[in-house]
C-alpha cells in the first residue's frame, strides 16, 4: 500500500497515516466478568482477513475506518465512522 | 543432510508445527535429553525458511526483567557450545554489544539495564564515548550533529552466527536419532475432544497424537484459532536488508534505539541491517522501498563514508507481536496444546533455551521454570513480564 483514501482529503500518501488497530466493542466494565474484561483488554483477532480498522490522517487529525484484507494488504473502502456506505 | 520420509504415519507421541529453528530446537532436545523419538516435525513450506532464516541473528542477554534475563542468558551458553554439539560449524562469531545511548535519559536506562544484568551475573556495562570510538573508529559519534552519543551499553558476549545452520544442525541431530521431518506438510486442522487434543489433520492425510507443539513465529494466530484459543498476538512485518560485501572493518554489533538501527558485519562482508517494525498489521513477507530509504538515511547519519555503498538485497518476515515483548510459551487451556509463540523481533536468540524449556514441558506435561514468566495465563492474571525497555529498537 503506498496511498490510502482518506473520507475527506482524498488518496494521500500512506506515510501521513497512522494505524490504530482493529475496531472492538468495549465491554460494560461494571456489568461483564472477569475474563471478558481480561479478553477485552489484551487479546486480539491475529489471524489473517478483512478488518474494520481505526486509521488517523495525521496532517488534518481526521480519524476514519479502513476495510482492509491484512493478508494482501488491499483497502476495500474507507468511510468516517457511522457513515458506512450501504 | 535429512532423510524425506514418504509418508506420514497414523500416529505419533508428538507433533510439533513448524520446522524452524524453535520448532527443529523442540525436536532435538525431545530425542536427546528426555529419549521422546516418536516425534513428526510438520513444515508447510521449507525447513528454516521463515522466520530463522529471515532475522538479523543478533545473540545477547542483556535484558531488563529478571526473568528474561536468566532466560536469555541460559541459551547465551547453550549457544556457545551449539558448533561442537552438532559436530557442524555455525559460525558462531563473539563480537561485543553496543547498544548507543543519544540522551539522558537513555543513558539512564541503560545504567539500569546495565546494573539488573550485572546483578544476575551478566557481563554487561554503561561504557563512554572513549570505548566506544575506540571499539568503533569509524563512527561519527554525532551523528550528523543532530543525535550525538553519550554513552552505551556494551555486553561483551553479544554475538552473531549463521542462522540457516542453526537449522539444519538441529535438523540433522533430530534426524538421526528418530525424529521424522515433513516439508511442505501444511497444517489444515487440530482436532479437540473434551479439552484434549487428539489428533491433527495435515495436507498429507491425518495423525492421531495427544501431544502438539505450536512453534510457527508470525502464524501463530492462524494455529490458535484452530484449537479455540485467543492470545494477545498480533503480526506485523520486521524487514532487513543487506550492503554489498566489503572487507571487514565492523567488528562490534551496533544498536541505535534513537536512530532505529541495529547493524553488524556477517562473516562475508555485508552489513546486515535492520531496524523499526512495520506500522501496521500485514500478513505478508513483501518489502518497501520506505523501509530501505529510512534505515539508509541513520545508516548515513552513523557512517558518512559509506553513501557509495549499494545494498544488494532486503526481505520481510512476520513477527508475533506481543503487549509486553516477551514470548508465550508453555501449557496452554487445551490439553496437550502447547505454545512456543509470541516470539516477535527477538526469537532467534532463543532458539537453544526455547528448545530445550519446550521439550522439557511437553515431555513432563510441566512449564519448565525458566518459561514460568512468559506463560500464556499471564494476562488473565495481570502480571505482565515488561521487557518493553529491553527491545534494542523502539518497537
Amino acid at each position: 500500500m503506498k496511498l490510502l483514501r482518506c473520507p475527506i482529503n482524498g488518496p494521500r500518501p500512506v506515510s501521513e497515516f497512522q494505524y490504530a488497530g482493529e475496531i472492538r466493542t468495549m465491554p460494560d466494565p461494571d456489568a461483564c466478568s472477569d475474563s471478558e474484561w481480561t479478553n477485552y483488554v489484551f487479546n486480539r483477532n491475529g489471524a489473517p482477513g478483512i478488518k474494520k480498522e481505526w486509521w488517523l490522517h495525521l496532517a488534518s487529525g481526521i480519524w476514519f475506518v479502513v476495510e482492509r484484507d491484512t493478508s494482501t494488504d488491499d483497502v476495500q473502502r474507507t468511510y468516517l465512522f457511522g457513515e458506512e456506505p450501504a | 543432510m535429512f532423510r524425506a520420509p514418504e509418508r506420514l504415519k497414523a500416529s505419533y507421541d508428538v507433533v510439533i508445527i513448524g520446522a524452524g529453528g524453535h520448532g527443529l530446537a523442540a525436536a532435538y532436545y525431545l530425542a536427546k535429553d528426555h529419549g521422546i523419538t516418536d516425534v513428526a516435525v510438520l513444515e508447510k513450506g521449507y525447513i528454516g525458511g521463515g522466520n530463522t532464516g529471515r532475522n538479523t541473528t543478533i545473540i545477547r542477554s542483556n535484558y531488563l526483567t529478571p526473568e528474561g534475563v536468566a532466560f536469555y542468558d541460559e541459551s547465551v551458553r547453550l549457544w556457545q557450545d551449539l558448533s561442537c554439539d552438532f559436530d557442524l560449524n555455525i559460525f558462531y562469531s563473539t563480537r561485543g554489544h553496543f547498544t548507543l545511548a543519544h540522551t539522558d535519559s537513555a543513558v539512564r536506562t541503560m545504567r539500569w539495564r546495565a546494573e539488573v544484568n550485572k546483578h544476575l551475573g551478566v557481563d554487561s556495562e554503561l561504557v563512554g564515548t572513549k570505548e566506544i570510538e575506540e571499539a568503533c573508529p569509524h563512527m561519527d559519534l554525532s551523528c550528523g550533529g543532530h543525535a550525538p552519543i553519550l554513552g552505551a551499553l556494551y555486553h561483551a558476549p553479544g554475538a552473531i552466527a549463521r542462522h540457516d545452520a542453526v537449522a539444519w544442525g538441529y535438523g540433522r541431530g533430530a534426524d538421526r536419532r528418530g525424529v521424522e521431518i515433513h516439508q511442505k506438510t501444511e497444517v489444515l486442522g487440530i482436532q479437540v475432544d473434551g479439552g484434549r487434543v487428539t489428533g491433527v489433520r495435515t495436507s498429507k492425510g491425518d495423525i492421531a497424537t495427544t501431544k502438539v507443539l505450536c512453534a510457527v513465529a508470525g502464524s501463530t494466530p492462524r494455529i490458535t484459532d484452530m484449537v479455540g484459543i485467543r492470545t494477545p498476538i498480533y503480526i506485523h512485518p520486521l524487514q532487513a536488508m543487506v550492503s554489498e560485501p566489503m572487507k571487514p572493518w565492523l567488528d562490534p554489533i551496533l544498536v541505535s534505539g534513537s536512530l532505529h538501527v541495529y547493524v553488524s558485519q556477517s562473516a562475508r562482508g555485508e552489513l546486515v541491517m535492520g531496524a523499526s517494525l512495520d506500522p501496521y498489521e500485514l500478513h505478508s513477507t513483501r518489502s518497501t522501498l520506505d523501509f530501505v530509504e529510512g534505515l539508509a538515511d541513520h545508516m548515513l547519519d552513523m557512517f558518512p563514508f559509506l553513501s557509495h555503498v549499494s545494498v544488494n538485497r532486503q526481505w520481510a518476515g512476520m513477527a508475533d507481536m506481543t503487549p509486553d515483548f516477551a514470548p508465550i510459551m508453555g501449557k496452554t487451556p487445551v490439553e496437550g496444546f502447547y505454545l512456543d509463540a509470541g516470539w516477535g523481533t527477538w526469537g532467534f536468540k532463543a532458539t537453544p533455551v526455547s528448545g530445550k524449556t519446550m521439550a522439557y514441558t511437553v515431555a513432563h506435561d510441566r512449564d519448565h521454570e525458566l518459561i514460568e514468566g512468559f506463560r500464556l495465563s499471564r494476562f488473565a492474571e495481570y502480571e505482565l513480564t515488561g521487557e518493553k525497555g529491553a527491545a534494542s529498537v523502539g518497537h
